[in-house]
C-alpha cells in the first residue's frame, strides 16, 4: 500500500508575537490517502491556510509528525512532490503565460524541448493554449488563476495544495473553475488538499464517486450534505487565533 | 531561505562597529607609513579642526547661508509654480520636460556665467545655483502632493457643496504638505552640495569649498580635510533639520499615505 | 514626470523607489505632445531673456549698495550686452573661430572636449554601476552587511561628498608620482565620477531585490529553488523599476563628478576646464561661455537619454508597474 499523501498527527503551531504566543493550531490529525480530494472548511483565522503552509514546508510545525508520501515536508518539498496555488495567482507580469507555467519546470533545469511539450499540454489541460503569450496584465483574474493551476501542475505531482484559490474570483467563474479543477483531479489522479470558507464549494468539489458536473450542484443530495456540513460547523465551539 | 533572526541590538552595533573598523583602519594604514600625504591621520584632521575651528565656522557661515538661501528661494519658486501647473495644463506641458531635463544636467557648471552676470565678488551665483538644485524636487514632490488627492475625497466635497478655496485648504493642501516637506528634505542636501560645489567654479574666494581646494593645493592635508569635515557638518544638519519637520508634520497629518 | 517624487516618511531612500520611468502617457493638453510642451517652454524662456534685454533696468537691480563698485547685492543682472549677451549671438559665436584665426569653430571645439567629459563620466558610470550592484547584491544576501553599511551608504548621499575631489586628485597625482603604478589625471575623473554614481545604485539594487511580494517568495521556496536561483529569475527581473531611477540618478551624478573633477583637476581636453577658461575670458568674449556651458547641458540631456535606452530595452521587465 503506498503511503497516504498527506500523514498529520498531533500537529501544532504556535506563533511568536508581540503581545505572547498565538497558537494556531493544536493537536491535528489528518490521513489524505493518494488520489483523494481533501477540503479543509472554517471560517478565517481557524488556522487552515496554516496548516496548508506546514505540508508544503513553508513553515515549520511547532510540534508533531507531519509526512508527506512517507517523507518529512522538507524532502517532499526539495523532490517537488506537490504542486501549490495561492489566492493570488502570483504570475510573474514579465514572464508570458508559457514562461510563468515553465517556471517550475525551468527551476528543475528541464530542456527546452521536455518544457515546451509540457507547457503546451497544460495549456490545454486548462483551456488557454491560445494565450500562452500573452502576458498577465492582459488576462482577466479567471484566466490568471488557470495559468496558477496550469503552473501548479507543471511537474505532474501527486498532490496539490490549494490555498483559496478562487476566493478573488466572481460567483460565475468560481463555478466554472471549480468544475474544471475537478475534472483535472479526477484525469491526473493527484491528491488534493483544497482550503476554503465556502461550505457548497467545499461540497462539491470533496463529492466522492459522483462526476462532479453543473447538475450535481442541483441536485437534492448536494443540498442535503451542505446542510449537514453547515450545521456542524455552526454546531462546533468556534475559536479563532485571535480570539483564543 | 528563512533567515535566522539576528537581534536588534545588532542595526545599531553593527554600522558602529563598521565605522569604528574602518577608522581603525585609516589609523593603521597612516602608522604603517605608507600612507601618501594627502592622507593624514584622524587624529591630526581633529587638531586642525579644533585650531581652525574659527576659520572653519566661518566658511561654513559663508556655504550654509548660500545654501539656505538657496534652500528657500528654491522651494518659494517651486511651490508658485506647482501650483500653477497642478491648475493650467500649458503650464504644466511647459515645466514638465524643462524641469525634466534640469534634473538630469549638472546645474553648477552655470556658475561661471553667473559670476560674470552678477559679479565676481557676489555670493549670488553660488546662491543662485543652490536654488536651482533645490527647486527641482520640491516641484516635483509638491506637484505630486497637490495631484494625491482620492477621487472619493474629492467627491465628498464636491457633494457638500464646498467653495474652490475651501477644497484646497481643507483637502489639497493638508494631502500635499507632506509632500512638500519630503522634497525640501531631499532638496536641503541638494542645496549644500550645489552651494559647495559652485564654489569650486570660481566667485568669491571665501566658503568651504574653495578653502578644500586651496589647501589641497598646497598640500596641507589636514587642513583640507577638516574643511571637508566642515561641510559633512553642514550638510547633516540640514538634513537634520528638514527631517524633523517632515516628521513632526507628517505625523500630525497621518502621513499623506492613503490607507490600504 | 513624477518619478522623482517620494512618499513622504520614505526616510532612508533618497533614490525615489516608487518606480521607473515616465509613465504610461498622461493626456498633456492639446496633443501637441512632450515635444511640443518642451520647445514651447524653452521658446519661453528665450522670450524672458530677451524681454528682459529690452526692457529692463540697464544697470540691473542692486539692493544695499552705496553706488561704488562691488558693493550691494546684485538681484538683477544688467542688461548690457557684455553681461547678458543676446541669445542670437551665443548662437553664432559658437560657428566662430575658438580662438580667432583658423582655429575650427568653437561648437567643434565643445564638441570635442563634451565628448571626452562624456566618456569619462560614462566610464565612472559603469564602475558605480557594477560596484553598486554588487554591493546591493552582498547586501540582500546578508543582512548583517545591510545593517552595518546601509546607513552608511545613506549618510553618504547626504553629504557633499564632492567636497573630496580635490583630495582625491592630490591623492592620485601622489600615487602616481610615487610610482606605485601609473594614475593619469583622467583616472582621478572617472574615480570620482564613480564614486557618486555608486551609492544610488547600491540602494536602488537593494530596494529593488527586496521588493518582491510574499506570495512570490513563497512559490519560488516551494518550487525548492535556491538563493542564487531566486536571484536571477525573481529578485534581479523585480528589481528593474527600482533600478532604472537609480541608474538615471547615477548617470547625473557621474557626469556631475566629472564636470567638478575636471574643474578641480584642470583636466586638459575636457569641458569643466573651458567652461572655467572661457568664463575668465568673458569680459572681452562675453558670448563664448554660453558655448561649453549649453555643451555640458547636453552631456546631461545624452547621458540621460542613455539610460532612457536601457530602460526601453528592458520594458519587459516594467510591466505591471503601478501608475500612481
Amino acid at each position: 500500500m503506498t503511503a497516504p499523501a498527506v500523514h498529520a498527527a498531533g500537529v501544532g503551531k504556535v506563533f511568536p508575537s508581540t503581545g505572547g504566543e498565538v497558537t494556531a493550531l493544536t493537536g491535528v490529525d489528518l490521513d489524505v490517502a493518494a488520489g483523494e480530494f481533501v477540503s479543509l472548511i472554517g471560517p478565517s483565522g481557524c488556522g487552515k491556510s496554516t496548516l496548508l503552509r506546514l505540508i508544503a514546508d513553508l513553515d515549520t510545525p511547532s510540534a508533531g509528525d507531519l509526512a508527506i508520501f512517507g517523507k518529512a515536508a522538507r524532502q517532499a518539498r526539495i523532490d517537488q512532490d506537490y504542486g501549490i496555488a495561492f489566492q493570488q495567482a502570483g504570475l510573474l507580469p514579465w514572464r508570458t503565460v508559457a514562461a510563468n507555467i515553465a517556471l517550475p519546470l525551468e527551476l528543475h533545469r528541464w530542456s527546452r524541448a521536455r518544457r515546451d511539450a509540457r507547457v503546451a499540454e497544460l495549456a490545454e489541460l486548462v483551456g488557454l493554449s491560445e494565450f500562452v503569450g500573452r502576458y498577465p496584465d492582459q488576462l482577466s483574474g479567471g484566466m490568471q488563476q488557470r495559468v496558477a493551476i496550469a503552473r501548479s501542475l507543471a511537474a505532474s505531482p501527486q498532490l496539490l495544495l490549494m490555498d483559496e484559490p478562487f476566493g478573488a474570483l466572481d460567483e460565475m467563474t468560481r463555478e466554472r473553475l471549480q468544475t474544471e479543477l475537478a475534472r483535472i483531479a479526477a484525469e491526473t489522479g493527484a491528491a488534493v488538499v483544497f482550503v476554503t470558507h465556502s461550505i457548497p464549494e467545499a461540497v462539491f468539489l470533496s463529492r466522492p464517486g459522483r462526476p462532479r458536473d453543473e447538475a450535481l450542484r442541483e441536485s437534492p443530495e448536494y443540498f442535503t450534505r451542505v446542510t449537514a456540513v453547515r450545521e456542524a460547523l455552526h454546531g462546533a465551539p468556534l475559536q479563532r487565533a485571535n480570539e483564543r | 531561505m528563512t533567515a535566522t533572526r539576528l537581534p536588534s541590538w545588532l542595526r545599531v552595533a553593527a554600522p558602529v562597529a563598521v565605522g569604528l573598523l574602518g577608522l581603525g583602519a585609516w589609523f593603521a594604514y597612516v602608522a604603517s607609513g605608507s600612507a601618501p600625504r594627502m592622507l593624514p591621520d584622524p587624529a591630526a584632521i581633529l587638531g586642525e579642526g579644533v585650531q581652525r575651528f574659527p576659520l572653519i565656522v566661518e566658511a561654513a557661515a559663508i556655504t550654509g547661508t548660500n545654501a539656505l538661501v538657496g534652500l528657500v528661494a528654491g522651494t518659494v519658486l517651486a511651490v508658485a509654480l506647482a501650483a500653477l501647473a497642478a491648475t493650467w495644463r500649458p503650464v504644466d506641458g511647459m515645466t514638465a520636460p524643462l524641469v525634466a531635463a534640469l534634473a538630469v544636467v549638472p546645474i553648477v557648471a552655470i556658475t561661471p556665467i553667473l559670476n560674470t552676470m552678477f559679479g565676481a565678488s557676489s555670493q549670488f551665483g553660488r546662491a543662485a545655483v543652490a536654488a536651482i538644485a533645490a527647486f527641482v524636487p520640491v516641484f516635483v514632490n509638491t506637484l505630486r502632493g497637490l495631484r494625491q488627492t482620492r477621487p472619493v475625497q474629492r467627491d465628498l466635497f464636491r457633494a457638500t457643496a464646498a467653495s474652490g478655496a475651501q477644497t484646497f485648504r481643507l483637502l489639497t493642501l493638508p494631502n500635499a504638505l507632506p509632500y512638500l516637506l519630503t522634497g525640501v528634505r531631499v532638496a536641503a542636501s541638494l542645496a549644500v552640495i550645489s552651494a559647495l560645489v559652485a564654489e569650486y567654479f570660481g566667485g568669491p574666494s571665501d566658503g568651504i569649498g574653495t578653502a578644500i581646494a586651496t589647501y589641497a593645493k598646497s598640500g596641507r592635508a589636514a587642513l583640507a580635510w577638516a574643511f571637508v569635515g566642515g561641510g559633512i557638518v553642514i550638510g547633516l544638519v540640514f538634513f537634520l533639520v528638514t527631517s524633523l519637520l517632515e516628521r513632526a508634520v507628517a505625523r500630525r497629518l497621518g502621513a499623506g499615505r492613503p490607507p490600504a | 514626470m513624477t518619478d522623482q517624487a517620494l512618499a513622504p516618511g520614505s526616510v532612508t531612500s533618497i533614490v525615489p523607489d516608487d518606480g521607473g520611468m515616465p509613465r504610461g502617457r498622461r493626456p498633456r493638453g492639446v496633443g501637441i505632445g512632450r515635444v511640443g510642451w518642451g520647445v514651447a517652454g524653452v521658446a519661453a524662456v528665450v522670450a524672458v531673456w530677451e524681454l528682459y534685454k529690452l526692457l529692463g533696468p540697464a544697470d540691473g537691480v542692486t539692493v544695499g549698495g552705496d553706488g561704488s563698485a562691488g558693493s550691494g547685492v546684485i538681484l538683477l543682472p544688467r542688461t548690457h550686452d557684455r553681461a547678458m549677451p543676446h541669445m542670437w549671438d551665443m548662437v553664432a559665436r559658437m560657428f566662430a573661430p575658438t580662438s580667432g584665426g583658423d582655429t575650427p569653430p568653437l561648437i567643434v571645439s565643445v564638441l570635442e572636449a563634451a565628448g571626452t567629459t562624456l566618456g569619462l563620466a560614462a566610464l565612472g558610470w559603469v564602475i558605480g554601476v557594477v560596484v553598486g550592484g554588487i554591493l546591493g547584491i552582498v547586501m540582500q544576501r546578508w543582512r548583517l552587511v545591510e545593517w552595518g553599511l546601509l546607513p552608511w551608504i545613506v549618510v553618504s548621499q547626504i553629504v557633499p561628498l564632492i567636497a573630496f575631489a580635490p583630495v582625491v586628485n592630490a591623492l592620485g597625482n601622489q600615487i602616481d608620482r610615487a610610482g606605485v603604478f601609473p594614475w593619469p589625471q583622467w583616472f582621478s575623473v572617472a574615480l570620482i565620477a564613480s564614486y557618486l554614481a555608486f551609492f544610488p545604485v547600491a540602494i536602488g539594487m537593494l530596494r529593488g531585490l527586496e521588493a518582491p511580494d510574499a506570495l512570490h517568495l513563497d512559490l519560488f521556496h516551494a518550487g525548492a529553488a535556491g538563493w542564487w536561483s531566486t536571484l536571477i529569475h525573481l529578485r534581479l527581473p523585480a528589481a528593474v523599476p527600482h533600478l532604472l531611477p537609480a541608474l538615471r540618478l547615477a548617470a547625473a551624478s557621474a557626469v556631475v563628478g566629472a564636470v567638478v573633477a575636471e574643474v578641480s583637476i584642470g583636466l586638459r581636453g575636457g569641458i569643466g576646464r573651458m567652461l572655467i577658461q572661457l568664463a575668465g575670458q568673458a569680459s572681452s568674449d562675453p558670448a563664448a561661455p554660453w558655448a561649453p556651458t549649453f555643451g555640458t547641458v547636453a552631456i546631461g540631456l545624452v547621458a540621460a537619454a542613455g539610460v532612457a535606452l536601457i530602460g526601453a530595452t528592458l520594458h519587459r521587465f516594467r510591466r505591471g508597474e503601478e501608475i500612481r
